[in-house]
């Protein structure tokens, strides 16, 4: 039997059924593609939010349509409304509980900035306590602005080089 | 019985007590000493028929003499009629009676006027701050506390920074002129 050297893509056989590329691309794409949110709905923001899951503006056309109220088990954690300081630790201690990897959006003005709340008990912004990945602008944002925003996230995990890092990582450790 | 009959029967049964009697647009309110409040509530509600606490909250009148003040707004369903009920509270002995035994709905009330002012209720079976956290150092509405709010930390529990103002408490200017007149401001807070 000839052993054969020919790279798939130039075998008329097989040619159309197999796509070269990254890993980190391919790990990218699916999870990009599957992101499950953690809806922390805390004021006005978080009815937008709902209305985003629903059939008008269908947020499972970009395949984000698994809301997890468990932490457990979602991927990006969407921070909608106001974060008082009461709630803040809470926040944090639901999104320190949620699996690598994840992402946090900060959905609206006051999630991102405290907002219109300049007072004694208002968060000035969740981005002080959680690593931000995608700030969305309005009080509250349509529906679309929510979604203009996961598609960011997704471009941005699109750009994500997980193995490399993990090789650079296992290199250093080696040497 | 109107408002007006029942303050005269509160007047002749507590004479002593009551400081000041004021009528704004039919409102009428009873300023009454601080050791009767328990009283004269029970009376309203067990004689003149005062049944629903509608709402009871305190004030913080800084630079007047008692400072705080105490205020219960009661309703009667069987005679339709309005009454406010006010006690004073000096800075010194901030307590007063609690009338959560007279009706249940004043708990949460009378926890707030604490969490907010200061103010401690005696008899209360849960006094603990409502709104804020537990351990939360200051009591935020009153008048020397900045809108800003001020720093605090209560390891694993919570914290709080001040906030920036940029200038403002932003406030709408009530006047006849056009909305970009009207529109909020940043004003000067005087000190």
């Amino acid at each position: 039997m000839p052993k054969t050297t020919t790279p798939a893509a130039y075998d008329s056989k097989i040619e159309g059924n197999v796509t070269f590329t990254k890993l980190d691309t391919a790990i990218n794409w699916m999870r990009s593609n599957s992101l499950w949110p953690m809806p922390m709905g805390l004021a006005c923001c978080g009815i937008e939010l709902m209305a985003t899951g629903a059939s008008r503006f269908d947020i499972s056309r970009f395949g984000m349509e698994v809301m997890r109220f468990s932490p457990r088990q979602s991927d990006v954690m969407i921070v909608a409304g106001t974060v008082t300081y009461k709630m803040a630790l809470a926040v944090k201690r639901i999104y320190d509980q949620m699996a690598e990897p994840k992402w946090v959006i900060a959905m609206g003005a006051c999630a991102s900035s405290g907002g219109m709340y300049r007072s004694y008990a208002v968060l000035q912004g969740i981005d002080q306590l959680l690593p931000v990945d995608v700030y969305i602008s309005g009080c509250p944002p349509r529906p679309e602005a929510l979604l203009e925003g996961l598609m960011r996230l997704q471009r941005k995990i699109d750009t994500e080089e997980s193995t490399v890092e993990q090789k650079k990582e296992l290199l250093s450790k080696i040497s | 019985m109107d408002s007006s009959e029942a303050v005269k029967k509160i007047e002749s049964e507590y004479k002593e007590s009551i400081l000041l009697k004021t009528s704004f647009r039919g409102e009428l309110s009873l300023t009454v000493n601080k050791s009767d409040i328990f009283s004269i509530c029970s009376f309203c509600k067990e004689t003149l028929n005062f049944d629903y606490l509608v709402d009871l909250t305190a004030n913080d009148n800084m630079g007047i003499d008692p400072r705080y003040e105490v205020v219960y707004e009661l309703y009667s369903y069987t005679h339709s009629c309005h009454l406010r009920l006010k006690v004073g509270i000096d800075e010194s002995e901030r307590e007063v009676a609690s009338v959560t035994k007279l009706w249940p709905t004043a708990n949460w009330h009378e926890r707030e006027a604490f969490d907010m002012i200061g103010i401690s209720f005696s008899g209360h079976p849960d006094m603990r701050r409502i709104l804020m956290w537990e351990g939360y150092p200051y009591f935020p509405l009153r008048k020397d506390f900045p809108l800003a709010g001020k720093t605090s930390e209560m390891p694993d529990v919570a914290f709080s920074e001040p906030v920036p103002l940029a200038g403002g408490p932003f406030v709408t200017s009530p006047c006849s002129a056009g909305t970009d007149k009207r529109e909020p401001r940043s004003r000067e807070i005087p000190s």
